[in-house]
């Protein structure tokens, strides 16, 4: 708990990089996410959790328009990015997904060598001159997602010949590649095992410094490991969202406490 | 059709063994059906199979078989003097076989006794105008040993349809007579009935296995007989394609096989990029309402037949070339001669293959998945880029294996090249040039009248064997590919 | 939350490389959207180019088709005399069957001659290009007519002649008058007389029954050709085939899908059927040239050949759908039969095969559509046209007397030089394809009607 208050003491000095107002989901005739409003900050890691279906990884999709992919998919409110409405005509999904990065539930390389996995968004984004800068680029990302040592001297093997923990980090490393500001991470541990999981969560950590960081998850034990914030949904509700240590120590909601204590879920 | 008759009995018996066994059983247990082991039917079906199976397989097999131990024995009679220096045995016995069918229908037809047929001979009778009268030409005198050969080979024939004949009655009733004696209430019919059941479930499983062997077997034959009258030599690496009747053809696959590369070529210049583009476009772009609509109007160009390709082709497409290409044509120049060309016969083949190839790459694309797609569009790739930079990798081998199958339903296609490529054999870079292929040949040198014995007609063998290897290749390579990249994916 | 003073410098030490406004489409982001919208034409423009094709296919066949499903036909009064048909007058059917065409011939040019004559038709043909304005099928047609009617004979009556096939393309704008002046089969003079029989409606354009009913017609009568004949080859072939490919489709499939052990002779059949699934059909000829005309020495050109190759066609198609709707029969329906004590062979006869027959039904239906369709392998079994002139007397006629079948048909007309058999060629199609839409419908409203998702 000692940690938790240490966390807390961080968290109120970081200014709000995502704000959404009044977030309303509908998957054709049902109603997914009913008036959620919530600040994320940057350089802060916030956790979304609650039970299965309770919209919390359509409302972490809504962030990057992910849902856009979806045909019966249909989004009502104001999500801002740095003040700006994601939702806007003039945004182009493209661009906002450049800033706003995602990791997936199920570790998804592409099926291509560990290089050109890492260098596939600064390729299409352009963020490189030359070869130089991309091998440069590469080997940050690499580092960053804490997979370098691992596969330096491998680097035109298929990303898909990496164990599940290795392909995960590497998905991470492809996704700060682009340098985004925001990451999104969809139950970014759940196809890990316990070693491989400690790994990332390590990872996850250190990403805070640069970026804000948003992880669904359906583990109360791993947000309480790596959130400083953390957003508590039920049934398409925000139920509660406050400091990590608060949520798990000192629930305002009976939901939450419910939740926490493992009367439902 | 005496066999027909035979059929029909066995049938009869069979539906006699199958009532019979049913009350014989229903006796057995004094008319309780509750005393039986199996149920009543289970005892008429005993009956039934025991008396019909064995027979009707030993029918069939002997139909199969006679006509091979008739050829052994009667060209063992043939002496080797009596086979001159250009022909073969074949030959031969093609030519008695032809004599043999020739008495047939003369002693049919009323013209001979069956006695006269027996002990007819070259010296008293001119055999082969009495063949010509029934409308079997010959193609020289009928000699003494082809004549007594022939005489051999009806009585054969003969013999051996009455031998068939009893064995199968026998069989028959003998059958019927050792299932109805087993037929007790404590006989375990069903277990009986149903390893009878499943063994012909087997059979009709192994007539895939079957056909192919008859396929593979029906060809090698005749392509050996082709060999013994044609250097192999000039077959594969012969370069011009002119049979004649003068005996000295050149029959080649080269040229022919050019032909049908060049065509099946631009069938898939046509054919890949559309029906590519159409599969990405439906399944990565397309509304719901926009798949179900053009997916099955697309889809609706593969089930049309061949034939109506062959006229677009010959009818349509060839005319509408020439006007552009041709004399006095849009174009001012005269490249184009006549209606048919490869241009002709590869752009409406490729139409044939558009729905071909969109609806395997349809699946094909549809196979990879979801997180391939989630991957790319998170790290803000457009779609397109997702499409040609992850979706398209991921999917290449099965694309590669679906291109495979429909270049072998190309080279395979039959109709649009009969009607739209023409008969011009040669080497020749020129799309607007009519040029042949290996399916033409096959069906301009078995179609009319065609004679067993020479090897303008057999050349048809070896060219049906070389397109069955060829498309067998291609076929076995694609379905290796896409099975593998299925596993991938599964 | 309004201390920016610690994010401020991570800023500056870390450059954002997607700077600046969402709002505002950077020059790249423009660059790749056009690139995606000209990707997304490519594909809009393949599938307009697939189905454009279609349309101009259907088109086609449409317009240069219906024309062979109307005829022109001459109405004349014949006279039946009897001093030319039946000399002795006793009206013995044998001796009225001596009369050949040619006897018939003069009584139709008096036909027309007496036609001409009394529209007050002025022209200076002569009886012999009066005649021949109608089909040279005409005499057959009256002496047929006779030899089924014999008491008409003395009478005059009114009798409706097929005109000439130029006559007929005249009508309906094939043959043109500067088209025909090399062609001797035709004259300007008989096409006035042709304006003038048709403005005094004797001459007239009519549905044509016989093209759906009738037999194949030599070279120089096409406007006697019909489809009728060729139907019923075709029908004999699919009732060889669905009572072949049929059974043993389904028990070969029962046989793979419930009962084959894993191993390499299962493996091997799989394979193998696999592969004949995609063997060219031209093949499949070949082996029934080989196998059934030249070993078993089954009759060349007979529907129960063509039938026979087609089945072997069929089966591989039959076998993979029959598998999949067993394949979709849950496992619980088995598991809920074995459970009562039925035996294996049981519950997929009494069970299994019930719940998939619909499906069954359904690849059936489309197998025989695709072989209804096919043309090749009937080519090197003799299946070509005109063979048979008249329609099988019995079901043993039906399936061993040589015959041809629809496909088969359309490509002898196709090959023919005249091109009033291209119409011919072009009406079969539709005749053809209607079959086929129709076999296609049934398969699509039995997929739906029973289709059943567990």
């Amino acid at each position: 708990m000692n940690d938790m208050t240490l966390m807390d003491s961080t968290v109120d000095t970081q200014p709000t990089k995502i704000a959404a107002k009044n977030v309303n989901v509908y998957y054709g005739d049902s109603h997914a996410i009913k008036d959620v409003n919530v600040e994320i900050e940057d350089k802060t890691v916030t956790a979304f959790i609650g039970p299965s279906g309770c919209g919390k990884s359509t409302f972490l999709r809504c962030l990057n328009r992910m849902n856009d992919t979806i045909d019966i998919c249909r989004v009502k409110g104001d999500i801002l990015l740095d003040g700006e409405d994601i939702y806007d005509k003039r945004v182009d999904p493209v661009q906002l997904r450049a800033k706003v990065g995602m990791v997936f539930q199920k570790p998804n390389p592409f099926p291509k060598s560990i290089y050109d996995n890492v260098a596939y968004g600064p390729r299409i984004h352009g963020l490189a001159k030359n070869k130089a800068e991309l091998d440069e680029i590469v080997e940050k990302s690499l580092r960053r997602g804490a997979i370098w040592d691992e596969v330096k001297d491998r680097l035109d093997a298929p990303g898909t010949g990496l164990s599940g923990g290795q392909q995960q980090r590497l998905c991470i490393a492809r996704a700060v590649a682009t340098e985004p500001e925001v990451l999104l991470m969809d139950e970014p541990c759940s196809a890990l095992d316990p070693i491989a999981t400690a790994q990332v969560e390590e990872l996850i950590d250190e990403l805070r410094a640069s970026y804000s960081v948003v992880i669904v998850t359906h583990s109360m034990q791993q947000a309480a490991r790596v959130s400083q914030k953390t957003a508590f949904f039920h049934l398409g509700n925000l139920v509660e969202f406050g400091p990590t240590g608060q949520i798990f120590t000192n629930p305002e909601d009976p939901r939450t406490e419910s939740y926490i204590t493992g009367r439902i879920g | 059709m005496p066999t027909i008759w035979l059929v029909v009995l066995l049938l009869a018996l069979a539906a006699a063994g199958f009532y019979w066994g049913r009350a014989r059983a229903l006796s057995s247990a004094g008319g309780d059906a509750r005393e039986l082991h199996s149920l009543p039917s289970y005892y008429g079906y005993h009956v039934a199979l025991a008396s019909f199976v064995p027979a009707i397989t030993v029918l069939v097999v002997w139909l199969l078989a006679q006509p091979l131990v008739i050829e052994n024995r009667v060209s063992s009679l043939i002496p080797a003097e009596a086979v001159p220096e250009s022909s073969t045995l074949g030959l031969v016995m093609s030519d008695v076989r032809r004599v043999a069918e020739g008495l047939d229908i003369a002693v049919e037809q009323g013209m001979l006794s069956r006695k006269e047929a027996r002990d007819m001979d070259t010296g008293t009778q001119d055999v082969r105008a009495l063949l010509g009268e029934v409308g079997v030409a010959v193609g020289e005198d009928v000699r003494p040993e082809i004549l007594s050969a022939a005489q051999a080979f009806r009585n054969l024939a003969a013999t051996g349809k009455t031998a068939m004949t009893v064995v199968v009655a026998l069989l028959a009733l003998g059958g019927f007579a050792w299932a109805y004696a087993r037929t007790h209430k404590d006989f375990r019919a069903r277990n009986v009935v149903e390893r009878g059941v499943l063994a012909l479930l087997i059979l009709a499983a192994s007539l895939a296995i079957l056909t192919t062997v008859g396929i593979v077997l029906s060809m090698l034959f005749e392509t050996r007989n082709f060999f013994t009258l044609h250097s192999w030599t000039d077959f594969f690496f012969g370069l011009t394609w002119a049979p004649n009747f003068r005996g000295d053809s050149e029959l080649s696959i080269l040229p022919l096989l050019w032909g049908t590369l060049y065509i099946s070529f631009i069938a898939l210049l046509v054919a890949v990029p559309v029906g590519l583009f159409a599969a990405i476009y439906l399944s990565e772009y397309a509304s719901s309402a926009v798949r179900a609509f053009a997916k099955p109007l697309l889809e609706i160009l593969a089930g049309i037949p061949t034939i109506v390709y062959g006229l677009f082709a010959l009818l349509t497409v060839g005319p509408a070339l020439v006007d552009l290409f041709g004399k006095g044509g849009l174009l001012g120049v005269e490249w184009m001669a006549g209606a048919t060309s490869v241009l002709t016969a590869g752009l409406v083949m490729g139409v044939m293959l558009i729905p071909f190839v969109s609806s395997l790459s349809d699946d094909i694309i549809n196979a990879v998945p979801q997180a391939m797609r989630d991957g790319s569009l998170g790290l803000g790739a457009t779609k397109s880029e997702t499409v040609r930079q992850v979706v398209m990798p991921a999917a290449l081998p099965g694309i590669v294996g679906a291109i495979l199958l429909a270049a072998s339903r190309a080279i395979g296609e039959t109709m649009i090249v009969v009607m739209g490529a023409g008969a011009i054999a040669k080497f020749s870079a020129n799309p607007l040039e009519s040029m042949t292929t290996i399916t033409t040949r096959i069906v301009s040198q078995l179609t009319g009248d065609t004679d067993f014995a020479s090897p303008e007609t057999l050349v048809a063998f070896a060219l049906g064997l070389s397109l069955f290897v060829l498309t067998l290749g291609l076929n076995v390579l694609a379905l290796y590919i896409v099975r593998k990249y299925r596993e991938q994916y599964d | 939350m309004t201390d920016f003073s610690h994010s401020t410098p991570s800023a500056a030490t870390e450059p954002r490389k997607h700077g600046g406004s969402l709002l505002a489409q950077t020059a790249r982001t423009r660059k790749r959207n056009a690139a995606e919208k000209r990707f997304r034409a490519y594909g809009i423009a393949a599938i307009a180019a697939g189905l454009a094709m279609l349309l101009v296919l259907v088109v086609t066949i449409v317009s240069k088709g219906t024309g062979a499903f109307q005829q022109t036909f001459v109405t004349l009064n014949v006279e039946l005399l009897e001093s030319k048909l039946d000399k002795n007058g006793n009206r013995d059917l044998d001796d009225i069957k001596k009369v050949t065409t040619f006897g018939y011939a003069p009584i139709i040019k008096g036909a027309m001659e007496a036609a001409v004559e009394e529209l007050g038709i002025e022209t200076d043909l002569k009886s012999k290009e009066l005649a021949g304005i109608l089909s040279k099928n005409a005499a057959a047609q009256l002496r047929e007519y006779v030899i089924a009617n014999p008491d008409q004979i003395g009478e005059t009556v009114e009798f409706r002649f097929l005109a000439s096939s130029r006559v007929d393309g005249y009508l309906k704008g094939r043959v043109h008058r500067d088209s025909i002046a090399n062609d001797k089969n035709i004259s300007p003079e008989q096409l006035d007389l042709v304006d003038e029989l048709a403005a005094a409606g004797v001459l007239k354009k009519t549905f044509n029954m016989d093209f759906i009913t009738g037999a194949d017609a030599s070279d120089a009568r096409p406007e006697a050709a019909g489809m009728g004949v060729s139907m019923l080859g075709s029908l004999f072939m699919m009732f060889v085939v669905l009572a072949l490919a049929l059974p043993i489709g389904v028990a070969a499939s029962i046989y793979l899908e419930e009962f084959a052990p894993q191993n390499w002779l299962t493996d091997m059949i799989e394979v193998n059927i696999a592969n004949l699934a995609a063997v060219p059909s031209i093949v499949f000829g070949i082996l029934g040239l080989a196998v059934f005309i030249n070993y078993m020495h089954l009759p060349t050109s007979a529907p129960l050949v063509g039938g026979l190759v087609l089945t072997l066609m069929t089966l591989p198609t039959i076998i993979i759908s029959t598998r999949a709707s067993l394949k979709a029969v849950p496992p619980s329906i088995r598991d809920a039969a074995l459970g009562v004590g039925a035996s294996k062979m049981q519950a997929v006869f009494h069970h299994v095969l019930p719940l998939a027959a619909p499906g069954i039904l359904t690849g059936t239906i489309i197998g025989l559509a695709q072989a209804l369709g096919e043309t090749a392998p009937l080519l090197l079994i003799g299946m070509v046209g005109f063979i048979a002139s008249n329609a099988p007397e019995s079901l043993a006629d039906g399936l061993l007397a040589p015959n041809s079948a629809m496909p088969a048909q359309i490509y002898e007309w196709a090959k023919r030089a005249d091109p009033a058999f291209y119409e011919r060629a072009w009406g079969g199609i539709i005749i053809l394809l209607i079959f086929l839409v129709t076999m296609n419908t049934l398969a699509v409203i039995l997929r739906r009607r029973f289709e059943r998702r567990w």
